[in-house]
């Protein structure tokens, strides 16, 4: 284990996540974990990291940082200005680094998150089985807080087997997600949908406006207020909440609950199925949202072509050389960009 | 979906909602019950032995039972089944008893900095608040809000208070305080508008130990009065 990256400045608030802390909210410790799944499980895919590696996430103002030893970075989910000692690099490709670079980012153009993952993973201290920092307990992480200048991050070590040494990689294009400034979030009505049998299709034929009260705990939105049918109480007995819960409390402005968040004492009108979790945390205040509604079953369609999906991209010759040589062509054909859409942003 | 019979208590047949495409919730009943609870308990007792094929997480509530799984294993029409016929079964299932766990706590002074006020309140003395407080065994219905937090049961109506008017913006852990009907204990330090009444030595969370949590749903609670003396040496102890 070795220093790795010195945070020079550390950002809006980025913090050190993984693939969250289960089995510990029965004990009131939420998952936690990056909010966009997808964008950082590419991450760690272009830098040779399995899945659960830890990475930052990064909210809206990017860091600069200081390279301390030889590694291999790569910035995935909002659209960002990255320079390398100066020279503007992409997003969504790895890149090696030297001890005394520098890594510079801006401000999010597009989205609101983004990823940097680093060759080996970010090797903070397990805590319940998960490197994810709670901030609002003030543990896991870096020291269980978000990061702050001077801070200097250790580097995992990366089992490579018998695999290639590393070479440069890139996601092609169609497996980049295009973010908006108008989102349609699926969601499955319920727990409590009983209790809106007159607001519900209000609530799914509506417009809501990002608020600008949103963080990891949760997303409040503004625009058409939802009721209560008459005589039921806003104020449920307070109930254990999962990550997409869409709270409704008396003012009827609908708050999303997400990773931070392990019980709730409003009635919920809806939930935003798991697979469209990471495009809400891409939303910036201001944004427009609307609500389409699936079934279970439909959710659990998407779930699956989701998880197949990222399947087949981990079979995939990433390097930059082999789209170079053949994948071009079949990566850009029209057959492939619409599969990939479909499996993304369709049912 | 039926609507929760206005009455309370257990439901003839629990009521299974949907959670999104992960989760589903178990209720068994309305109202804050102990009936209630002690199925959710024997439920979770039971699920925790009985791991059922794609479940990931199981959270006790008040009268609801979350549960988290995995869609790529199961399918909810098929948890639905299992969990009715665990549940229709409980019954005949043996459960061990609740277990007690007694807190020691340091009332009034600089630790229970509203206990005068809960007794104005109340028109008692301090010390009949803190001989109420300190008699029942309080169910832990559910963990949440914080980690290790305890929403417990059967705080008596005679020390009722409501909650601060303007909350405090740092209350220390392990704090003990009446919110209304309610009384629970702060794990770890956060803002909050209970009416302080007294402090509990020992940490109820500690997320670098192998054992991090001192309380779980189902555990029945009581609360040990202990002299300022006492308080300093137990916390001394906790510091080694």
């Amino acid at each position: 284990m070795s220093g790795a990256l010195e945070i020079l400045q550390p950002g809006a608030f980025t913090t050190v996540q993984d693939q969250g802390r289960y089995g510990y909210q029965q004990y009131g410790v939420p998952p936690c974990g990056v909010l966009d799944g997808y964008a950082a499980q590419l991450a760690n895919l272009l830098v040779g990291n399995p899945a659960e590696a830890a990475l930052l996430e990064i909210t809206f103002a990017g860091p600069s940082i200081r390279i301390l030893s030889p590694c291999v970075l790569a910035l995935t989910g909002a659209e960002m200005e990255l320079l390398h000692n100066g020279q503007h690099l992409g997003g969504w490709r790895s890149f090696a680094v030297q001890p005394g670079d520098l890594i510079t980012m801006g401000i999010a153009s597009r989205g609101c998150r983004a990823y940097l993952a680093l060759g080996g993973g970010i090797d903070v201290p397990l805590v319940m089985g998960s490197r994810s920092c709670y901030t609002g307990a003030g543990f896991g992480g870096h020291e269980g807080r978000p990061l702050r200048q001077g801070d200097v991050l250790p580097q995992g070590i990366l089992d490579r087997g018998n695999d290639p040494p590393w070479v440069e990689r890139a996601i092609p294009d169609p497996y980049i997600p295009e973010y908006q400034t108008n989102w349609t979030i699926r969601a499955i009505a319920g727990p409590q949908e009983d209790y809106f049998s007159q607001s519900l299709v209000t609530f799914f034929n509506s417009e809501f406006t990002v608020s600008p009260q949103v963080n990891r705990m949760g997303y409040r939105l503004e625009g058409t207020k939802i009721r209560l049918d008459p005589g039921m109480p806003a104020s449920i007995i307070s109930e254990p909440s999962l990550p997409g819960g869409i709270q409704i409390p008396e003012g009827g402005d609908p708050i999303i609950l997400l990773s931070e968040q392990t019980v709730g004492g409003y009635a919920k009108i809806a939930t935003v199925i798991s697979s469209d979790i990471g495009k809400l945390a891409q939303a910036m205040p201001g944004d427009r949202i609307r609500f389409q509604q699936v079934s279970v079953e439909q959710a659990h369609t998407i779930y699956r072509r989701h998880a197949s999906m990222l399947a087949r991209l981990k079979e995939l010759d990433l390097s930059v050389q082999s789209f170079a040589s053949m994948g071009r062509a079949y990566f850009n054909s029209e057959i492939f960009r619409s599969k990939v859409n479909h499996y993304l942003f369709q049912l | 979906m039926s609507r929760p019979s206005p009455q309370g208590g257990l439901y003839p047949e629990p009521i299974f909602r949907p959670a999104g495409d992960r989760g589903m919730l178990m209720e068994l009943g309305t109202g804050i019950d102990p009936e209630i609870n002690q199925k959710i308990r024997g439920l979770s007792l039971v699920l925790e032995r009985t791991r059922l094929q794609g479940v990931v997480e199981i959270i006790p509530g008040y009268r609801s039972l979350a549960v988290i799984y995995d869609p790529l294993q199961t399918k909810p029409e098929t948890l639905r089944q299992a969990l009715l016929a665990l549940y229709d079964e409980l019954e005949h299932t043996a459960l061990p008893e609740a277990r007690v766990v007694e807190l020691p706590v340091c009332y009034g002074g600089e630790f229970g900095e509203d206990l005068a006020r809960v007794a104005a309140h109340n028109r008692l003395s301090p010390a009949e608040v803190v001989a109420i407080h300190s008699a029942p065994l309080y169910p832990v219905y559910m963990i949440g809000f914080t980690p290790g937090f305890p929403y417990l049961g059967g705080l008596s109506e005679k020390i009722h208070t409501p909650r601060l008017a303007t909350p405090r913006t740092l209350v220390p852990a392990g704090s003990v305080g009446i919110a209304n009907s309610q009384t629970g204990i702060y794990p770890i330090a956060s803002p909050g508008g209970w009416q302080l009444i007294g402090r509990c030595p020992c940490p109820l969370f500690d997320p670098g130990h192998d054992r991090p949590f001192l309380l779980k749903a189902g555990d029945l609670l009581r609360f040990s009065p202990i002299s300022r003396d006492e308080y300093l040496r137990l916390r001394g102890e906790q510091r080694k």
